[in-house]
């Protein structure tokens, strides 16, 4: 059967063909709908959400050692958060297949950075597989989980954002029963105190070993012959994008399995060919290995180092130029920064937390990260899942130290799953070691930036079960914070007041604002509780408004500015009716239709 | 021989969909199809694009070159000067008249371009077309993607294809008459 997927939906098809039965993510850009396919498989495939990429990793692992075909999937960066059970599962091993795909975003479209995990794979010493398409991403996957049980080893799959989130037409098959394995207690194996993991060590440099002969073997790393005098190697996408530049003009090794490296076939290769370009995305890896076996070629002297090798790309660092285009005037047109939505919860909280003087707000990451833009400026870090607590917490030490008459005082803030991802931990550091933070949790009742995962504080599982309602007031407290309250963002006044009343407390805090995300489709609890959110409208009343503008500092894309009239008007097919403009008027001219 | 569409517009506007219902019909059609777009931090009223690869040989790459694009169709009038250097000299834009105001703007730091249609008409064969309108005569402003779509269609001389029994297929029950609608009404403008 034939079918359009995304590289995303191929790599759940091909979990599913191969067998899999249990399979854990967290929620992160490119990444994120992979395990969402997977779940698709209900029944076959147990799939679950992971509080973290760790938790996800080592959920997977469990269930991989117990016995059973299992799958981990994250971005780039979530590899870092799993890197410690990678590292030490590769001296493991496992005894059902385990597959890890991390999807990584050269061209950093929703990311922090642009890291290479195919560099994880000789760190960890674990196999690497590289598909560039949807056909790639399942037909790869399947053969990861043998590779993963033949040479028992969890097996690193990398796939790009343009993998991720491309279409092709992908040819499936059907599923593959392979059953549980046994399992058997093995310490020796399982069991990683110093003198197990030393031995472990041995076997897996001989594991090594016997996978570069694999990738020498494998019809994955081929050559497409042209009879060309120009040899390109590329892997992943970037081999797509090469074909689109070079065509039939020159002849290729397209490497699919990358760690080890097919070194025999890289060196015929390239004593085959009398000019070599060496196409990858991000760093010069596989053109490290073409220089070490003494050949020169053209690689990161001539292509970028940072974002994605599109055929463009490839072809202005070849040829000096793209194919002609029509330029329009790039002064003319206007950016389009992302902005919180029409009622979004976040905005009364951040319209408050801007206009406070003297402090740091320590920041996380999340579709909240917008306030440190305009007109909010209410931001000053943001680095990495759960540091705004940690790093504010550090902070505020700081702060402390000097002998300031009013020291400057830290407020950290972040969502709801990336407080479960790794804020609380964070929360402990806080609780235990005593630093006087606000500790401000975006409570919007659901996973929001990735696209509305659940999470544990939004009462239901990935397939759709309730799950306990986690009573956050109850965790922080657990956490050593006595002094905590929930409120309601869009209600201004209670935003100031309740920041002022945690800046006066001389010992941690934590507040709770607790609002769905406008784009939210409730729960029938959240119907409940939030009766009637959503379902107003605003409107602004001309003959009231005096022009001032200070409605536009709430920031709302619903709001604009008549600058003929000197007037505000609001886009009624996009305002839900937060009120929190209304709150900023002056002059009571926003009113409730 | 390779074909490539470039819809663009701004988050939220409902490119997805249309670029979703074009593939079905191309591959179906028995063409290799390959279609691009990023999703996630731009979905916040950002500039969004969907690119469609299709043609009777394999079609390596998902992503549209500078100067490769057949035709670009623009959900949004400033986002067809955004993207214009991505369509090959001689293409087609089609430009829905719709403006949606950046935050720049919302916030009075920036002013949004005027004599855009002008410019775009002097530089390439321009269709503006105002589905927006046609989508509210409709009754329902989000049709006004499908409406586009059936732009497409009939720039690209792709009528030949069922699109009906498409849409029939990957459009919710209740919302199919209405996208059936919409797609006739769209393939009148161009």
């Amino acid at each position: 059967m034939k079918t359009l997927m995304t590289g995303n939906e191929a790599v759940a098809r091909g979990a599913w063909e191969a067998g899999a039965k249990y399979a854990s993510a967290y929620p992160g850009t490119p990444s994120t709908e992979i395990l969402e396919s997977v779940a698709e498989y209900k029944g076959d495939i147990k799939a679950e959400w992971g509080v973290n990429e760790k938790v996800a990793f080592e959920a997977a692992m469990g269930a991989a050692i117990a016995g059973a075909r299992s799958l981990a999937a994250m971005k780039h960066v979530g590899l870092n958060v799993a890197a410690d059970p990678l590292f030490s599962m590769a001296y493991t091993g496992t005894n059902g297949g385990f597959v890890v795909i991390t999807a990584d975003e050269p061209g950093q479209h929703s990311s922090q950075n642009e890291q290479d995990n195919r560099n994880y794979a000789p760190f960890a010493k674990v196999p690497l597989f590289e598909p560039g398409d949807s056909q790639e991403c399942l037909d790869m996957v399947k053969e990861a989980f043998k590779v993963s049980e033949d040479y028992d080893v969890p097996v690193l799959v990398r796939l790009t954002t343009r993998t991720s989130h491309s279409k092709g037409i992908v040819e499936c098959g059907d599923r593959e029963e392979v059953g549980i394995r046994e399992y058997r207690k093995d310490a020796a194996k399982y069991v990683s105190v110093p003198a197990h993991a030393r031995a472990r060590r041995l076997v897996v440099e001989d594991r090594m070993k016997r996978l570069a002969d694999y990738a020498e073997a494998s019809p994955l790393n081929y050559v497409e012959d042209n009879r060309s005098e120009v040899g390109v190697i590329a892997s992943g996408t970037a081999f797509y994008f090469a074909k689109e530049v070079f065509g039939a003009g020159a002849s290729y090794l397209k490497l699919g399995f990358t760690n080890p490296m097919p070194v025999r076939k890289i060196r015929d290769f390239c004593a085959s060919v009398k000019k070599i370009y060496v196409i990858e995305e991000n760093d010069p890896i596989i053109e490290t290995q073409v220089r070490l076996l003494g050949f020169d070629c053209l690689g990161k002297n001539i292509f970028p180092f940072c974002g994605e090798l599109t055929s463009d790309i490839i072809r202005r660092s070849v040829y000096g130029s793209c194919f002609d285009a029509i330029e329009a005037d790039p002064a003319k047109v206007v950016p389009r920064p992302p902005t919180l939505c029409a009622g979004c919860p976040h905005r009364g909280f951040f319209y408050e937390l801007g206009r406070r003087r003297n402090v740091m707000v320590s920041g996380d990451i999340g579709c909240y990260t917008l306030g440190f833009a305009e007109p909010y400026n209410a931001m000053d870090t943001c680095i990495c899942m759960g540091a705004s607590i940690s790093a504010g917490h550090g902070a505020q030490q700081v702060f402390d130290m000097r002998k300031d008459e009013k020291p400057r005082r830290v407020v950290s803030v972040l969502g709801d799953s990336t407080f479960f991802h790794t804020g609380i931990n964070s929360l402990l550091m806080v609780g235990y070691n005593r630093s006087r933070t606000v500790n401000v949790i975006l409570d919007n009742r659901i996973t929001g930036m990735t696209g509305h995962q659940q999470n544990p504080g939004s009462g239901y599982t990935l397939d759709g079960t309730r799950a306990p309602d986690l009573d956050f007031e109850a965790l922080a407290r657990a956490c050593g914070i006595s002094n905590v309250r929930t409120i309601d963002p869009n209600d201004l006044k209670l935003v100031k007041e309740t920041l002022d009343w945690a800046l006066a407390l001389d010992e941690p805090s934590v507040i709770i604002t607790r609002w769905p995300c406008a784009l939210k489709r409730f729960s029938p609890e959240d119907k409940a509780e939030f009766a009637g959110a959503f379902q107003s409208r605003y409107k602004v009343d001309r003959d009231l408004c005096i022009g001032c503008k200070a409605c536009l500092r709430s920031g709302c894309p619903a709001i604009a500015f008549d600058w003929e009239a000197k007037k505000s008007g609001i886009d009624p097919d996009q305002c839900v009716g937060c009120g929190v403009c209304s709150q900023i008027c002056p002059k009571s001219a926003i009113v409730r239709e | 021989m390779v074909k490539s569409i470039l819809l663009v517009g701004v988050g939220g506007q409902g490119t997805i969909l249309a670029a979703k219902l074009l593939t079905t019909g191309l591959m179906e059609a028995g063409y290799d199809v390959k279609m691009s777009e990023i999703h996630g931090m731009s979905q916040r009223g950002g500039s969004v694009s969907s690119q469609v690869r299709y043609g009777d040989e394999k079609v390596h790459s998902p992503v549209i070159e500078v100067g490769g694009a057949d035709i670009l169709v623009s959900f949004e009038r400033m986002e067809a000067l955004r993207w214009l250097r991505f369509l090959k000299p001689g293409g087609k834009a089609v430009v829905n008249d719709h403006r949606i105001n950046p935050m720049p703007v919302v916030s009075g730091k920036a002013v949004y371009p005027e004599g855009i249609l002008e410019e775009l008409k002097s530089k390439v064969d321009t269709a503006v077309v105002d589905a927006a309108a046609k989508a509210s005569e409709l009754g329902n402003p989000k049709v006004m993607n499908v409406i586009l779509l059936g732009t497409v269609i009939r720039s690209m001389g792709l009528g030949s294809i069922d699109w009906n029994r498409i849409i029939r297929e990957n459009v919710k029950p209740a919302f199919v008459e209405l996208n059936l609608k919409a797609l006739e009404v769209g393939l009148g403008l161009v």
